[in-house]
């Protein structure tokens, strides 16, 4: 059944993806701009790329933002992959709605809520407000996202593969990272990356958990966003979307080249 | 809710088939699989909720940390049932009083409606044009749909000031194209935060509806334009009600976060927009009133509950149709 892809649909799709990437172009087209006027051109120019490498403030937010993103993407990883793993392999167990609902829940919890409690109880456990705390809370709300991915690779997992490895004798562990892990790998990785992105892009929630010392460049951008629009932000923001960009580039790339070898694979085995 | 965790692995280990150190140590890492993210959550996640409730029962002060704890355990249980019996709610008293609160609430929901019911009628024709395209262009429609998802959230919100300010590139667009003689008032007004939350949380409403419409086989609106149908009616009586999963997942999902969202409201609505999320931290971080602000996150919490239930309850029927 092949159901046309009328005109209609054709553009509403067009139209769709233009609302959604015009207004990325425009902010990297603006960032080349000669002009101090954001909106008016004046020539094309990377003088606000130089500029944004000499504010010291920029670059300080920068790196502890790079750090709180690396540190809370592989903690949340790791956590979010276990809690995958026991909502998919244990089915029954005394407090698994409450385990499930605290899983789902931060997906969609307004972010000044998570902020504004996980910051009273640092508080409470007089914990001082700075680099850890920021990670403990992007750990907290990013390891779900985690869960979420990987639990919808689990479940499309063929578990007798696990099954097959066990009854030839490996134990959990050992066919976890030789059989299972391998499988939900791309899924652990995409976790991964969602992570790293959510921290990256975190105001709400850092804004809340974060003390002197540690602002991250979210915060610096807001700051500086609240005064007016300025092409060093725009540099700022176009370096962002690059680097980010190029990472989902190359996950994707490793992605289709794994996938052609398997395919290569599976054919090869088949013809023997 | 810790013993519960406890226990709770403890009926899903194994029959204790000890049979050495490896079975032992196989049994104490299948409890940790739960045990590990479920201390975590609870820790973290949970407790957090427990303390936001407390604070909101204490009164202000000033001091660090600002405000006087309601209730404690320094006096043993005796002393803790006396202190409940002289609880005050007088935070939650100052919130009804006060028809800035009210108002605040009132208009976040609304807001949070208008966009939600926007981002359907945006969304519904890109899921449902993606749908429909050949297979092999799918996985690319799906892609783009994300990426901007990995850009971050605040960049996004920026772009749009840059758009849409009075001398900015919208203006200036139909200036020069000679529709409009004045620039349009756009930024600091509620279409502003309209066209925000709608442009971020477009590829949550997607995502599911195109899901949804995915999965969906064809031939019954074959069928029902054969035996006559107008494909007006065949939509309504046959697509949209099977799409309706998604309908409900995607309007969950731009919904709950849209009530409490503080960046749009912030930096696209100007300083005369009233959201309940943008009070939260006006409260917090201008006037520091801890007790009050976080009566405005309980109240907050209570008004998303029912949405939050039913965006639980479409997750699990969805687990369980996956399985």
């Amino acid at each position: 059944m092949n159901p046309t892809w009328s005109r209609f649909n054709i553009t509403s799709v067009v139209l769709g993806f233009a609302f959604l990437y015009l207004p990325i172009v425009l902010l990297v087209v603006f960032s080349f701009n000669a002009s101090r006027l954001v909106t008016v051109w004046g020539g094309f120019s990377i003088k606000w790329y130089g500029e944004l490498f000499r504010n010291q403030g920029l670059m300080d937010a920068a790196w502890v933002t790079l750090r709180v993103g690396v540190i809370s993407a592989t903690v949340a990883t790791v956590l979010g992959t276990l809690a995958a793993l026991a909502l998919t392999r244990y089915t029954r167990f005394r407090g698994r709605v409450l385990f499930s609902g605290m899983v789902f829940a931060p997906l969609v919890m307004p972010e000044v809520i998570t902020g504004l409690s996980l910051l009273l109880l640092f508080v409470a456990i007089d914990l001082d407000r700075g680099f850890l705390t920021v990670t403990l809370a992007h750990i907290t709300f990013s390891m779900c996202f985690v869960a979420v991915v990987v639990q919808s690779r689990l479940m499309s997992f063929d578990r007798s593969l696990e099954e097959a490895a066990m009854d030839l004798g490996a134990p959990p562990v050992k066919t976890f990272f030789q059989v299972t892990l391998p499988v939900i790998a791309p899924a652990v990785v995409s976790g991964w990356m969602l992570a790293f992105t959510l921290s990256l892009d975190d105001l709400v929630i850092a804004s809340f958990a974060s003390g002197p010392g540690a602002t991250t460049l979210p915060m610096k951008i807001y700051s500086q966003v609240r005064l007016g629009v300025t092409p060093e932000i725009n540099a700022a923001c176009t370096l962002m979307i690059g680097i980010v960009a190029a990472g989902v580039l190359a996950a994707s790339i490793v992605n289709k080249r794994r996938e052609a070898q398997r395919q290569r694979d599976a054919q090869a085995a088949l013809r023997a | 809710m810790a013993s519960a965790a406890v226990s709770a692995v403890a009926e899903t280990s194994e029959p204790a088939a000890s049979t050495g150190l490896a079975r032992v140590l196989q049994a104490v890492t299948g409890r940790l699989v739960i045990i590990v993210p479920y201390l975590w959550l609870l820790f973290f996640f949970l407790a957090p909720f427990v303390i936001v409730f407390k604070i909101s029962l204490s009164t202000t002060a000033i001091a660090m940390p600002p405000y006087t704890p309601a209730f404690s355990l320094d006096e043993g249980f005796a002393g803790l049932w006396s202190q409940l019996q002289e609880l005050n709610f007088d935070n939650y008293l100052w919130l009804t009083d006060d028809p800035l609160y009210l108002n605040a609430y009132l208009s976040s929901v609304w807001i949070a409606g208008v966009s939600t019911l926007l981002a359907l009628l945006v969304g519904y024709p890109i899921a449902y044009g993606m749908a429909r395209a050949p297979v092999s262009l799918r996985p690319t429609l799906l892609m783009l749909v994300i990426l901007p998802f990995w850009t971050s959230f605040l960049i996004r919100v920026y772009a749009w000031i840059g758009i849409l300010k009075p001398e900015g590139l919208l203006n200036q667009l139909l200036l020069g194209l000679g529709v409009i003689d004045t620039p349009l008032v756009i930024l600091n007004t509620h279409t502003a935060i309209f066209i925000g939350i709608v442009y971020s949380y477009l590829p949550f409403m997607i995502l599911p509806l195109y899901s949804s419409l995915e999965k969906m086989d064809y031939s019954l609106i074959e069928a029902a334009l054969d035996l006559g149908c107008r494909p007006i009616t065949a939509f309504w009586k046959i697509t949209f009600p099977l799409s309706l999963p998604g309908v409900i997942a995607g309007c969950m999902l731009v919904f709950i976060p849209a009530v409490g969202e503080f960046v749009i409201p912030d930096l696209l609505g100007g300083s005369q927009t009233l959201m309940i999320g943008k009070t939260l931290w006006n409260e917090f971080f201008a006037n520091r009133d801890w007790p009050v602000s976080s009566a405005v996150a309980v109240i907050l919490l209570l008004l998303l509950i029912v949405p939050i239930m039913i965006f639980q309850f479409a997750q699990a029927r969805a687990q369980e149709q996956g399985r």
